[in-house]
């Protein structure tokens, strides 16, 4: 692993004003993504989860915009840049996959068509080339038959070997950083885990980062290598996706775990954390998520909630826990 | 899709025998067509004879068979008011009708396509704001308006171009044509562009709504997120799948330019089809009524029915029974 | 726990004031300025009697020798003014517009609320009930879509006037007009609402109503009516606009409101024939009272759509 991440985000703030005041689905957020390292992104919707993988990549749909922060793309400052070269860098350094393979694909050209299209776009090859190459691109996402294939329509796949086709567009320029934007949110169960492990081998293999936005805590223990856990804008939570899931120091993400059903915990009562997440409009004063939380104390309450560097670097908590704490039954 | 063609077919079939219905519908009870026919003087003997020449004594069912047929081979009887075959003033003064449609449908489509793509792509610019605002001027502004306004300018005032009429026609035996004369283009003009313009800003807005549109899918998204061109993205993803509803609507559009050519001719007294129906109503000849009734439901079907096929041709999930193959 | 503040009591008008539709409304320049207009020209002709200096359609008052008196300016022969002219029969044109304005809307909305009432009902019922009588109903709206509204229109016209007796003719074409054009103009509003209807029918207070033993008609009325108002508004501005439009374009074709009884569009006819001869003012004012009228509407409802369309903002 090289040293320079492939992605790195510093204090990233998106903002979209209204007549009702200036929301913030994005609130101070910062990570790196190493090459050949997939970061699980997880938090309820309206977490800020998709904003942040949107502001990436430049997609912020009017009015919501970047109003601080920095982006780095191997080392390289982003913003600012030239919208045409910012376009380039689309699909040749960062790619995209979207949460559904029925609506991400142009129903009226062949997937060779929007392959094609792509390749020669980002690589400088000819036309006869781009096509060797797309087809390469559909035998690696697992399609079969693939030299025939490339000249269906989409509607002519399943759904699951739609959303193959969605990673082979994503990824057939080869981009350093790929976003999957709940990849597997819209797919049946069987073909969830094929698809996450399509992912996850990819990864390996080229040496692409990964930024995985999920709400399933399963997708994320069976692929990421890191997680970050993001509550009403902000991150609360960020660390080894092992330690994490086992030990969590956010109470939020303690009883985000809390309450997802997984194998590797055994038997086990769910709990719900009580109440739901504030909307962006009416967050409250101090730590966001301290009229839910079981621990809060007045400075959670009167003191805005810490960023995660101010703390132990790992929890955005004033008082994370430690590992007697066990959330109470 | 044979099947569906089959179906689309025997629709439109039924369409026109529901019109069939109406237009003899107003032959039997709009008026009594024997005191259309005959003169004051009259006896009842005469009334008898004509009644079963005209097989009015026939059961409903069989005298709408009889007109039907009769329809088929063009025959629908003679005009009250002009007393000739209607059959005959009709093709007398159809190409008048199809020419000034077909040129102000083809000015409507190039234009409202063109404008339509241009104010969705350039979205918040200061021009396609104004061309927004100027159409919604021109859909307010009744078609007999801008007729006037332009006969107003270029006739009255500036005396550049004809008020009324189709100038000089050149008769082909088969078919008149204003085409080849300096004087029939001239006094095409006026009437295309009110014809024209009403069809344009409709579609204009029609394209411009579904572009929007399909600018907010998700595979314009992803394309975007590959990094494909803004001209790509609009010309190549967003514009065909724009095209798939346009054509729809844009098809029934230019149907009705044949219906609008109405309120055009009698500005401009073209003499055209139109310009005949609105004095047929003016003086209740109810035989012209209906036979033009009956020609432009053929013409508005026929239209609909092409309008189908080319469904075909450019969304391939309709394709979809042929293609399978493949699977 | 809960530290925040309570909201401060609010009246109902101020809620109201600061609901997302006014809000919307006190920021649309175009929509105050299009309702203004609508307002005072429907005041105007509703008060038309009260405001005109003359009684256009009283031959009493009418004097031939105001003939042809442009606008503004002194009659020759009879010394009279009149604000916007007179015409070939020295009837004031200003008067001439205010009722014929009155014409114009009266048989506007008439014919709207005829094709509302009709395509409600009918929408209604093909979405509840659905079966045959949805298939009748859609397979009629979608014949008679095949055919521009406006030749629809015509086409009854010159039926009814065929059935109606030659002597009735001109006391009957207002009403004729209003059946014409509202029975031309009812399928947008049966499609839009059995759209809505078939969407509110499988939501779950619909089931639940079904389930309580509430009579459809009584679901219909009190569950589903309410919830397909709003576009069934926006649809019933523009028609307004559409309506208007289509009763000038009869009228100035000659198979609308009589010369005895003129709206805009036949004043319009009537002005025409005296473009060549240098009476402008006899053609214009009609014309742009009728561009007026239906451009304000036709802004007010493209705004209404907007306004209660969110997502196309």
């Amino acid at each position: 692993m090289t040293d320079t991440p492939v992605l790195s985000v510093h204090d990233l703030v998106v903002e979209i004003p209204t007549r009702h005041g200036v929301l913030r689905p994005v609130d101070n957020v910062s990570y790196d993504i190493h090459a050949g390292e997939i970061l699980g992104v997880v938090g309820e919707s309206g977490a800020g989860k998709s904003m942040t993988g949107n502001a990436v990549i430049g997609l912020l749909d009017r009015p919501a915009r970047i109003v601080s922060g920095e982006i780095l793309l191997s080392g390289q400052p982003i913003q600012g840049l030239k919208r045409d070269v910012i376009r380039k860098l689309r699909g040749k350094k960062m790619g995209m996959i979207f949460q559904d393979p029925l609506t991400s694909l142009n129903p009226l050209l062949t997937v060779g068509d929007q392959l094609t299209e792509t390749i020669l776009e980002h690589l400088k090859v000819g036309q006869t080339e781009a096509r060797k190459r797309a087809i390469a691109a559909l035998e690696e996402v697992g399609i079969p038959a693939a030299a025939q294939r490339i000249n269906s329509y989409p509607h002519e796949f399943s759904g699951g070997m739609r959303q193959r086709v969605v990673i082979a567009l994503a990824l057939c320029a080869e981009p350093d950083l790929v976003i999957a934007d709940e990849p597997t949110t819209a797919l049946d169960v069987s073909v969830q885990a094929q698809i996450v492990a399509l992912l996850k081998r990819l990864c390996r293999e080229r040496g692409v980062a990964v930024m995985l936005v999920t709400h399933d805590m399963g997708v994320i223990a069976e692929a990421a290598d890191r997680v970050a856990v993001m509550y009403a804008g902000r991150l609360a939570e960020l660390g080894p996706v092992r330690e994490v899931l086992t030990q969590a120091r956010h109470p939020y993400t303690a009883g985000l775990m809390a309450s997802t059903p997984l194998a590797s915990q055994g038997r086990k009562r769910l709990r719900q954390i009580p109440g739901s997440m504030p909307r962006l409009g009416a967050l409250p004063t101090g730590c966001a998520f301290h009229p839910r939380c079981e621990f809060a104390q007045d400075k959670c309450r009167q003191e805005p909630g810490p960023t995660i560097d101010r703390c132990d670097g790992r929890a955005a908590c004033w008082f994370p826990l430690t590992a007697k704490q066990e959330v109470s039954a | 899709m044979l099947a569906y063609i089959i179906r689309r077919v025997a629709q439109s079939i039924l369409v026109l025998l529901v019109v069939g219905l109406v237009a003899f519908a107003m032959f039997r009870f709009v008026g009594d067509p024997i005191d259309n026919m005959l003169g004051q003087e009259r006896t009842q003997a005469d009334i008898e004879r004509l009644r079963e020449q005209l097989g009015l004594d026939q059961p409903f069912i069989v005298q709408y068979w009889r007109f039907l047929e009769q329809a088929i081979q063009g025959n629908f009887g003679l005009s009250y008011r002009q007393g000739r075959p209607v059959s005959d003033i009709l093709i007398e003064r159809l190409p008048a009708t199809l020419e000034l449609a077909v040129v102000s449908g083809l000015m409507a489509l190039v234009g409202g396509i063109a404008l339509g793509i241009f104010t969705a792509i350039r979205r918040r610019g200061v021009s396609a704001n104004v061309i927004m605002t100027l159409s919604l001027v021109g859909v307010s502004l009744p078609t007999f308006l801008i007729g006037i306004l332009l006969i107003y300018l270029f006739s009255v005032e500036l005396g550049w171009l004809p008020s009324f009429g189709r100038g000089e026609v050149t008769d082909l035996g088969w078919w008149t044509t204003g085409f080849l004369t300096e004087s029939g283009l001239k006094a095409l003009i006026l009437p295309a562009i009110t014809l024209g313009l009403y069809q344009m800003t409709l579609i204009m807005r029609l394209v411009r709504t579904e572009m929007l549109e399909v600018l907010r899918m998700d595979y314009v998204r992803f394309a975007r997120a590959r990094g494909i061109r803004e001209r790509a993205i609009n010309f190549r993803h967003a514009l065909k799948n724009t095209l798939v509803p346009v054509i729809t609507i844009t098809g029934l559009q230019l149907g009705s330019i044949i219906a609008f050519a109405i309120i055009t001719e009698t500005v401009f007294q073209w003499p055209g089809v139109g310009l005949l129906f609105i004095n047929a109503i003016q003086f209740v000849d109810i035989p012209v009524m209906a036979a033009y009734l009956m020609l432009i439901s053929v013409m508005f079907v026929g239209i609909n029915l092409i309008v189908d096929m080319l469904y075909f041709a450019i969304d391939p999930r309709l394709r979809a029974d042929r293609t399978q193959g493949g699977h | 726990m809960s530290d925040t503040p309570a909201p401060a009591p609010q009246s109902r008008l101020r809620r109201a004031w600061d609901s997302d539709f006014t809000w919307s409304f006190r920021h649309a320049p175009v929509a105050i300025v299009s309702s203004f207009v609508v307002l005072v020209l429907i005041l105007a002709a509703l008060l038309a009697p009260l405001i005109t200096p003359h009684d256009p359609f009283n031959p009493a008052t009418l004097n031939l020798m105001n003939g042809f008196t442009p606008p503004g300016q002194a009659n020759a022969f009879t010394g009279d003014t009149f604000i916007l002219g007179t015409d070939d029969q020295g009837r004031d044109v200003f008067s001439t517009i205010l009722y014929g304005m009155r014409i114009s809307l009266f048989v506007g909305f008439a014919a709207v609320l005829l094709a509302m009432v009709i395509g409600v009902t009918l929408g209604l019922l093909a979405g509840y009930l659905g079966g045959w009588v949805e298939s009748i109903i859609m397979r009629v709206a979608d014949v008679q879509l095949t055919f521009p509204a406006i030749l629809v229109a015509m086409l009854i016209f010159g039926i009814a006037k065929g059935i109606t007796p030659p002597e009735y003719r001109d006391q009957m074409a207002i009403w004729v007009l209003i059946l014409a054009i509202g029975l031309s103009d009812w399928v947008q509003f049966a499609r839009v609402v059995r759209g809505a209807t078939l969407v509110e029918k499988s939501k779950e207070y619909v089931q639940a109503a079904r389930l309580i033993g509430r009579s459809p008609f009584s679901i219909m009325l009190r569950h589903i009516l309410p919830n397909v108002l709003n576009p069934v508004l926006v649809i019933a501005t523009i028609s307004l606009a559409l309506a208007i439009i289509a009763e000038a374009t009869l009228s100035f074709l000659g198979v609308g409101a009589p010369p005895t009884k003129p709206s805009l569009g036949t004043l319009i006819r009537i002005g025409q024939e005296f473009m060549f001869s240098g009476e402008w003012w006899i053609l214009f004012f009609p014309a742009l009272a009728l561009l007026a009228l239906a451009l304000s509407i036709n802004l007010l409802g493209d705004w209404l759509r907007d306004a209660l369309n969110p997502r196309l903002r």
